[in-house]
């Protein structure tokens, strides 16, 4: 299968391209073929340390777009066993960009709720690109409500490119059905942990995007505005997003230091989409550790907890 | 009052939308100097009189726009606005780097509004109920919510709680601040967990969205209020626009996410006048203020004592 070629992959591909066609060539005929490959095979791998071990800000949101980066069903699918998918919002429709289901985690019981981006176009075109309309949100309210009144923990996957931004989407209150989220995933008495996978575009991330304990993939990066908006509003120019992404401190690394999110999930070299079962495995044992550690706590405590955790956010000087 | 008699009284009581209610056009003679157009009826105004309406047109009833203390002083009863927090000032934690430098916008905006950020919040009374009233203010790097924004509206609802207080929120606001990445972000969750303990502790929020309310604080605390008014003509939107009409690649219908269409479907409760939101707000505080918050020191803004 043709493998989705990034930009600045481009160089790699084109030399993996290279090895291929050299393997199938018959060794038998050509001995020499052999020691070509063998330096090929060390260029390669050079040549992926090299680009992967320093992604700027901008190749590391290609990365987490990437088509083939594992998505919230292949987390749910790898990851839970007894999977009751929820669905509907119960006032409009079943929006399919967001996931909710109660789902077990190697035997802890918990609500899933994520985003919900497609494999192909045509489940991309049913589950609107992962960006959910206020249904989705709603949904996604309701199963945190559900997840509260039963003691369920709640477990969510982030990414989205962002709350969908059209006509209907705002006729049927987007900023409402987010806001109702944020007050409700605030005030949850459940943990709540949180896994960014992928995107984390701005409030439609935030709706079901912060908890008592947050981790992200090494190449996801979750922030206030996607890079192409912000450049076009500093400079009219999407084109200019790398400086954007650079300037918006949106990397999992920057948003630890900022003290946002509580661990950097690492990814294999080239990314999730490499080695999906690896890093799908290594996220369910972390959420498992998370849940674990958060287990025992009181419920009051915890709340108050994830509030003066959110309070605390925030740099700004007080004078006097 | 026997039931009779009461209805007996109301005979020939209409209901009545007020007009304009503003003052009286200046007759003292005094010239009011400086007049301004109005972009409705593109009538010719002198700047006196338009101050005196509350920045409302006299003939057509367009409202310009409002600094954040002329809204606060407008809405509460005279004399009891006593600000907080006015100590807190915008730092730059990411050192944003593209476009123009976030330092510079912040100092520029600083010298022209006499602000130290957007948000601008304290104490007072309103209809003699105990409130934490704030508002946002356009000209301040476009009233966008950065940490001090957050702040403020989070300490807001965290001393109303603390205080047994109302809130009332006048709202203007073109998003979350950019500059400040995910911390910007992130005030959203923090806004809308305050508001949250204010509706848990039984206390009333009202929020008054004016021209124009968009993004991020739009989607947080400006639409988590028991009651949610807007000034006419005011736009609201969680996306903007441009943005949705390039998402559906044609033109907007007319109206579209203007204040009278918000209430048509049903996302605030109405459009008010600024003359009357006086009298609304503090009528909607009447019925949702608990009893034992609205007595005693109720009528002083600054802090009453045992409030
Ligand atoms: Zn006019």
């Amino acid at each position: 299968m043709a493998r989705f070629v990034m930009e600045f992959e481009r160089p790699l591909a084109e030399l993996e391209e290279k090895l291929i066609a050299l393997k199938a060539l018959d060794i038998a005929t050509t001995p020499e073929l052999a020691a070509e490959i063998a330096d090929l095979e060390r260029e390669v791998e050079r040549l992926r340390v090299t680009l992967y071990s320093a992604l700027s800000p901008w190749e590391k949101v290609q990365v987490s777009r990437h088509p083939e980066r594992p998505k919230t069903d292949d987390y749910v699918r790898g990851l839970f066993d007894d999977v009751v998918e929820l669905r509907g919002d119960r006032a409009h429709a079943d929006d399919q960009s967001m996931f909710t289901a109660l789902a077990t985690l190697a035997g802890r019981r918990v609500m899933v709720i994520g985003h919900n981006k497609g494999h192909s176009t045509k489940e991309n075109v049913a589950r609107n690109f992962g960006s959910p309309h206020p249904e989705g949100f709603r949904k996604a309210e309701r199963a945190m409500r559900l997840a509260g009144r039963f003691g369920l923990p709640v477990v969510t996957f982030l990414d989205t490119a962002g709350a969908s931004p059209g006509l209907e989407d705002e006729e049927r209150g987007q900023a409402w059905a987010i806001a109702r989220c944020l007050e409700t995933l605030a005030g949850l008495p459940v943990p709540v942990v949180v896994a960014g996978i992928g995107e984390g575009g701005s409030g439609g991330a935030l709706a079901i995007g912060f908890g008592d304990r947050m981790l992200m993939l090494e190449h996801s990066y979750y922030s206030v505005i996607s890079p192409e908006m912000c450049a076009v509003i500093l400079h009219k120019d999407a084109a200019r997003a790398p400086e954007s992404a650079a300037a918006l401190s949106l990397t999992a690394a920057d948003l630890l230091r900022l003290g946002i999110i509580d661990e950097v999930v690492p990814e294999p070299l080239g990314g999730a989409h490499r080695e999906p079962d690896t890093v799908i495995a290594e996220v369910g044992l972390r959420i498992a550790a998370a849940l674990d550690a958060l287990a025992g706590d009181d419920r009051a405590d915890l709340v108050e907890r994830r509030y003066q955790r959110l309070r605390a956010i925030g740099v700004y000087n007080e004078a006097g | 009052m026997p039931i009779n008699d009461w209805f007996k009284q109301r005979e020939g009581r209409r209901y009545t939308v007020s007009g304009q209610g503003c003052a009286e056009p200046a007759t003292d003679g005094v010239p009011d100097g400086v007049w301004r157009s109005c972009p409705q009826c593109k009538g010719t105004l002198y700047q006196g009189d338009v101050a005196r309406c509350l920045s409302v047109c006299p003939h057509c009833g367009h409202h310009f726009e409002l600094i954040a203390r002329d809204r606060i002083e407008a809405l509460v009863d005279p004399g009891t606005f006593a600000e907080i927090d006015g100590a807190l000032t915008s730092a730059d934690p990411l050192r944003f780097s593209a476009g123009k430098p976030y330092g510079t916008s912040l100092e520029r905006a600083c010298q022209t509004t006499g602000m130290t950020d957007a948000a601008l919040t304290g104490r007072a009374a309103l209809g003699g109920h105990p409130v934490v009233v704030g508002a946002l203010d356009f000209r301040f790097v476009g009233a966008s919510m950065g940490s001090v924004v957050g702040e403020r509206i989070a300490r807001a609802f965290d001393l109303a709680r603390d205080e047994r207080r109302g809130v009332v929120l006048l709202v203007a606001s073109g998003g979350a601040r950019m500059q400040e990445g995910m911390l910007s972000l992130m005030q959203m969750a923090k806004t809308s967990a305050a508001a949250g303990r204010l509706a848990g502790a039984g206390l009333p929020y009202v929020s008054v969205l004016v021209n124009p309310t968009y993004g991020g604080v739009t989607a947080s605390f400006a639409v988590l209020s028991d009651v949610i008014f807007a000034e006419p003509g005011a736009m609201i939107g969680f996306a903007g626009p441009r943005l949705v009409e390039q998402t559906i690649r044609r033109s907007l219908p007319k109206g579209f996410q203007s204040a009278a269409s918000l209430v048509e479907h049903g996302m605030i409760d109405d459009v008010v006048p600024r003359v009357e939101l006086r009298r609304r707000v503090s009528t909607v505080l009447d019925y949702l203020m608990p009893a034992h918050a609205s007595g005693a020191d109720a009528a002083s803004g600054t802090q009453g004592g045992e409030l």
